[in-house]
């Protein structure tokens, strides 16, 4: 962390203060597509990125400003992209070429009206790739993931995401902005700048790893075992997750992103009335904290998945929970009449009562 | 017919594609009858080729190498 | 002409070997790092030949970058001795955009088939082209997706015989072709657009000006340039290697005709 003086608290919407985060993590590119509620982080970097000496391009479709950010950061930039949604299913093709042809870029994934899990951690690339992927809970979390995610993007050289919603992009906030330093990474040794021409040490950034002629890289069999391999050992270090009161709670929630923020508060009221309940929150969706998870619910008789959609992170409680006939979904698909945000099913008394109405009669003992 | 020009041409590259029979202007290439190690035949080189380069211009497989006699003063 | 009996192989000496006291006029690019293995008779090496001296001779060549599309040409990203970002079918112009506004020294162009850029990609072109971004497109357009085997492209002429229209293209159930190089010669942010061929040597010459000149416009900072290069694909068409030039030249330079069709208006051409 840095030694300098605390930055100023300033009030900021989420995505500016997204927006304000990239560029301090260093990004030089960034290209997006209108599309609610990751509008306003493009709008945001279209003024101020150019400001710090980047480019913000609001391109033509999603998948030019994915592989606009690809072409750029194989140049060695730090790139970012955007949407939500649609646009993300839009940007599949180009995130799974990334991740392949080992190219770094961070996607910001602030996702629309249900929280799209699936979508985040299953991907619709093809080959054996995953996405390292940070839901934060507010705006403050964010504002470190963003950098993180670039620095995480450029020590494993693949695209990351980060997974957002409408409570993060459109609250304001009192943010102190401050650059995170995670430590030192790799040199790009592969970054293409067209000063190797002719003198047989030229680059290339494929996906097939084909090499040259001259100088046969490890080829597509090979090359994508080792990607593989790379996921494999990126799942071991870079879980994350965090929880609180489960050491002896008999219910543990289960709930990411914005949504864990409405369980925690519950949660604590719920404490404070004497029920033993704990909470757990992934922070990595990918690779999600199976161990971790494990052990929160270890003395628990009821695991409540709480998550706005018809039961997608559910699937990877039902592989880690300690008793997986604990597990009980308490969310839904709940999404607000005009379609562009969550419904009222993210509410702290509905999820309140959703919680009690899983406890067993007399609660608390 | 003066020959002004000559190439070196390696048969181990051609395919067999005879663009160069149709390219060049002074028609001083034919196919040979003997085929080379992949089993297509390749151009052979007559008197009067003038250095052109329409032969290395068109072919795909870089066959040809063409140089220019130096010219003569009389 | 003499019989091949009295010259069975003429004044071979071999390669590489320069003959005493004669002035090399042509010979292999150093930037090719091997053969290739496309089919007898296709146009496509000759492009590739033909740009890679281009940036040769503009010398450049320690400064380019270039993005290949999917298709045959793809093998050529394993012989072309510069730093290549291979990319997704149709994404070339949008790859190239990031890279050339991270690095605006670098000429900076793609290669990509009529598959590529017209059928997959038709969208990122026309706004790369519209944006004015200064990349050079290559177009390298045989009328067929011949790394799948020969199906139909966009820009596949009518009365064509493709995999996919076997009785020939035929308008009223697949439609028309596209000249894309006129609707990118029509859009402002445009610096330069040439049509050529590498069906015959002067065709061949005429193209490689044309490369020069689009590369000499991005140099300038012009705007988006692009060289549509028709290229014989003897297989996808099923005609002989020697008879590809010919068909190429009756079937497709009416539908797609050659020249300049938006000149450099800065600058000479």
């Amino acid at each position: 962390m840095t030694a300098a003086a605390t930055p100023e608290l300033t009030l900021m919407e989420g995505a500016a203060a997204i927006g304000e985060a990239a560029i301090l993590a260093g990004c030089r590119f960034f290209a997006g597509y209108p599309m609610s509620p990751f509008t306003p982080l493009l709008e945001h970097l279209a003024e101020a990125l150019p400001a710090a000496g980047g480019t913000c391009i609001n391109c033509e479709s999603e998948i030019e400003g994915v592989n606009m950010a690809l072409g750029a950061a194989s140049t060695g930039a730090r790139a970012a992209t955007g949407s939500c949604g649609q646009g993300i299913a839009l940007m599949q093709e180009a995130i799974a070429e990334a991740a392949l042809n080992e190219t770094p870029m961070v996607v910001f994934n602030l996702a629309r009206n249900q929280q799209d899990y699936f979508q985040a951690t299953r991907g619709g690339g093809w080959g054996d790739y995953r996405t390292i992927t940070l839901a934060p809970k507010d705006v403050p979390e964010a504002i470190e993931h963003t950098q993180l995610l670039f620095h995480l993007s450029d020590l494993h050289r693949a695209p990351t995401m980060l997974y957002g919603d409408p409570l993060l992009a459109q609250t304001r906030v009192g943010v102190r902005l401050e650059k995170l330093d995670f430590g030192p990474l790799p040199p790009k040794d592969w970054e293409l700048d067209g000063t190797r021409g002719g003198t047989g040490q030229s680059r290339q950034v494929w996906t097939w790893a084909m090499g040259k002629a001259t100088d046969p890289g490890p080829g597509p069999d090979l090359h994508w075992q080792n990607i593989a391999a790379k996921f494999a050992a990126i799942n071991e270090i870079e879980q994350r997750s965090e929880s609180a009161h489960c050491e002896d709670a008999d219910t543990v929630v289960v709930a990411f992103g914005s949504a864990a923020l409405f369980v925690e508060h519950v949660v604590a009221e719920l404490r404070a009335e004497g029920h033993r309940v704990g909470w757990f929150r992934p922070i990595t969706l990918w690779p999600f904290p199976g161990p971790a998870l494990e052990e929160a619910t270890r003395s628990a008789r009821r695991v409540l998945v709480y998550e706005l959609n018809g039961g997608q992170m559910i699937d990877d409680v039902r592989q880690y929970a300690h008793d997986r006939s604990a597990i009980r979904f308490i969310g839904g698909v709940s999404i607000h009449e005009s379609g562009l945000s969550y419904g009222p099913l993210l509410d702290a008394p509905v999820i309140r009562e959703r919680i009690l109405a899983a406890l067993p009669e007399g609660d608390p003992r | 017919m003066s020959t002004r020009g000559t190439l070196t041409i390696d048969p181990e590259k051609c395919k067999g594609c005879e663009l160069c029979l149709a390219a060049c202007p002074p028609d001083v290439l034919t196919m040979s009858s003997e085929l080379n190690s992949v089993g297509y035949r390749y151009p052979i080189l007559h008197d009067g080729c003038t250095g052109c380069t329409a032969c290395s211009l068109v072919c795909p497989d870089h066959v040809f190498e063409v140089y220019r006699f130096p010219r003569s003063r009389t | 002409m003499t019989t091949e009996s009295t010259i069975e192989r003429g004044p071979v000496v071999p390669t590489g070997t320069a003959p005493l006291g004669l002035t090399p006029v042509a010979s292999t690019s150093p930037l090719l790092l091997g053969e290739h293995s496309l089919c007898p008779g296709c146009g496509e090496p000759v492009a590739l030949r033909i740009l890679l001296e281009t940036l040769q001779e503009l010398g450049i060549v320690q400064r380019t970058i270039g993005v290949v599309g999917h298709g045959c040409y793809g093998s050529f990203v394993r012989i072309m001795d510069i730093d290549v970002l291979q990319c997704l079918h149709g994404r070339a112009p949008s790859c190239a955009t990031g890279i050339k506004r991270m690095r605006p020294d670098v000429a900076t162009f793609t290669l990509q088939g009529d598959g590529d850029m017209v059928n997959e990609g038709l969208q990122e072109v026309l706004h790369t082209a519209a944006r004015g971004e200064n990349v050079t497109a290559i177009l390298l357009n045989n009328g067929v997706f011949g790394d799948t085997g020969g199906q139909q492209t966009a820009t596949t002429v009518v009365g064509q015989r493709t995999k996919t229209s076997l009785e020939g293209r035929d308008a009223a159930v697949h439609g028309h072709p596209i000249p894309v190089a006129d609707l990118v010669a029509s859009l402002d942010g445009v610096g330069y657009v040439g049509r050529g061929t590498v069906g015959t040597a002067g065709g061949v010459l005429r193209t490689k000006k044309m490369i020069r000149t689009a590369f000499e416009s991005q140099l300038a900072g012009e705007g988006f340039s692009l060289v549509e290069i028709l290229t014989m694909c003897p297989t996808g068409w099923f005609v002989t290697a020697p008879q590809g030039p010919d068909y190429m030249a009756s079937s497709m330079e009416e539908v797609y005709p050659l020249g300049d069709l938006r000149p450099r208006t800065k600058g000479t051409t």
